[in-house]
């Protein structure tokens, strides 16, 4: 298992909660209930113990502590409530499978929260979707690229965009698009991790994310002509 | 950024908007930007808006309460 990093977000939004729980799940280093025997673990870090030990209410309670981050990041991948409890069991039967694999390279949720964004990637591939044209070329396609703005201007976004809308757009995007945005500019992730979660180039990543923002804006301009600028 | 970047026209510019802002580049003082007289800002400009407002976007939900339930039961039949 590589090591992860943490989302790189602060403040009050869902990598916030990670860096909590991070904290919370630290302290093992490897095979922490016998190499360290002299400090204490905490309750997290027992509880992970005994769940790596095979203790099923410990696994329990990890589910317990963990479930709302991990369905939440389904969700947000799939746009769809079904599917993102589907994948949020699978992600805890994989934890299941693999948790005696844990060996504290990373935070315990870090390492859980990269598990479940493999079981969500697979999920995506076994369904046929594109999740990335890795043959793109950098240069831009204009047939395809939303949001070209060579005219006068025009309706701006700036200060007011409604959070509820934009989660609307962001629900609306072509699954590709959803899924770069998502773990760009909501889980916090570089352009290099996700090249390397999705297999695909830098560039590629960059481009997917810069045609992603371009259709919300149409979509969310196309909601300010609608509604009538606020 | 390329040598002739004051003198580009916006869709020049537009086409290595992807990269620029990927790259963390200084855009808003990009020599296209400050000589734009189309809405190359006002882009840029939505574009940053979004990502920002992004970080906001979908605060943590709960699944369902029988999610438990149903992992309990697939780990007993030893899928998990």
């Amino acid at each position: 298992m590589p090591r992860t990093r943490f989302p790189k977000q602060t403040g009050e939004g869902p990598a916030a909660q990670t860096v909590q729980e991070d904290n919370a799940a630290e302290p093992q280093d490897s095979a922490p209930e016998i190499s360290k025997p002299q400090a204490p673990l905490s309750p997290d870090a027992e509880m992970l113990a005994r769940a790596q030990a095979g203790d099923h209410h410990a696994f329990a309670h990890l589910y317990s502590l963990h479930k709302r981050r991990i369905y939440s990041l389904c969700l947000r991948m799939v746009g769809n409530v079904a599917e993102a409890e589907d994948l949020t069991q699978e992600a805890f039967l994989q934890l299941h499978r693999k948790i005696a694999t844990f060996r504290g390279d990373s935070a315990f949720s870090t390492w859980l929260h990269r598990l479940s964004i493999n079981v969500v990637l697979m999920h995506l591939r076994k369904k046929g979707l594109p999740l990335m044209s890795l043959d793109e070329a950098m240069e831009p396609s204009y047939d395809d690229g939303p949001g070209r703005s060579f005219g006068a201007p025009d309706l701006s976004l700036t200060g007011s965009i409604d959070r509820l809308a934009l989660e609307r757009a962001v629900a609306a995007l072509p699954a590709g698009y959803r899924l770069i945005f998502v773990l760009h500019d909501v889980e916090g992730f570089e352009h290099n991790e996700i090249a390397s979660m999705l297999d695909c180039s830098v560039g590629n990543s960059k481009s997917q994310l810069h045609k992603a923002r371009l259709k919300l804006r149409d979509a969310l301009r196309q909601s300010l002509r609608k509604g009538g600028k606020r | 950024m390329t040598v002739d970047s004051k003198s580009m026209s916006c869709e020049e510019f537009q086409s290595q908007l992807a990269e620029l802002v990927g790259s963390g580049a200084d855009v808003m003082h990009h020599p296209h930007i400050a000589q734009c007289k189309n809405n190359c800002r006002q882009l840029y400009s939505d574009l940053q808006t979004i990502a920002e407002a992004a970080k906001q976007l979908f605060p943590d939900q709960q699944p369902e309460d029988d999610l438990w339930e149903r992992i309990e039961s697939a780990i007993k039949k030893g899928d998990g």
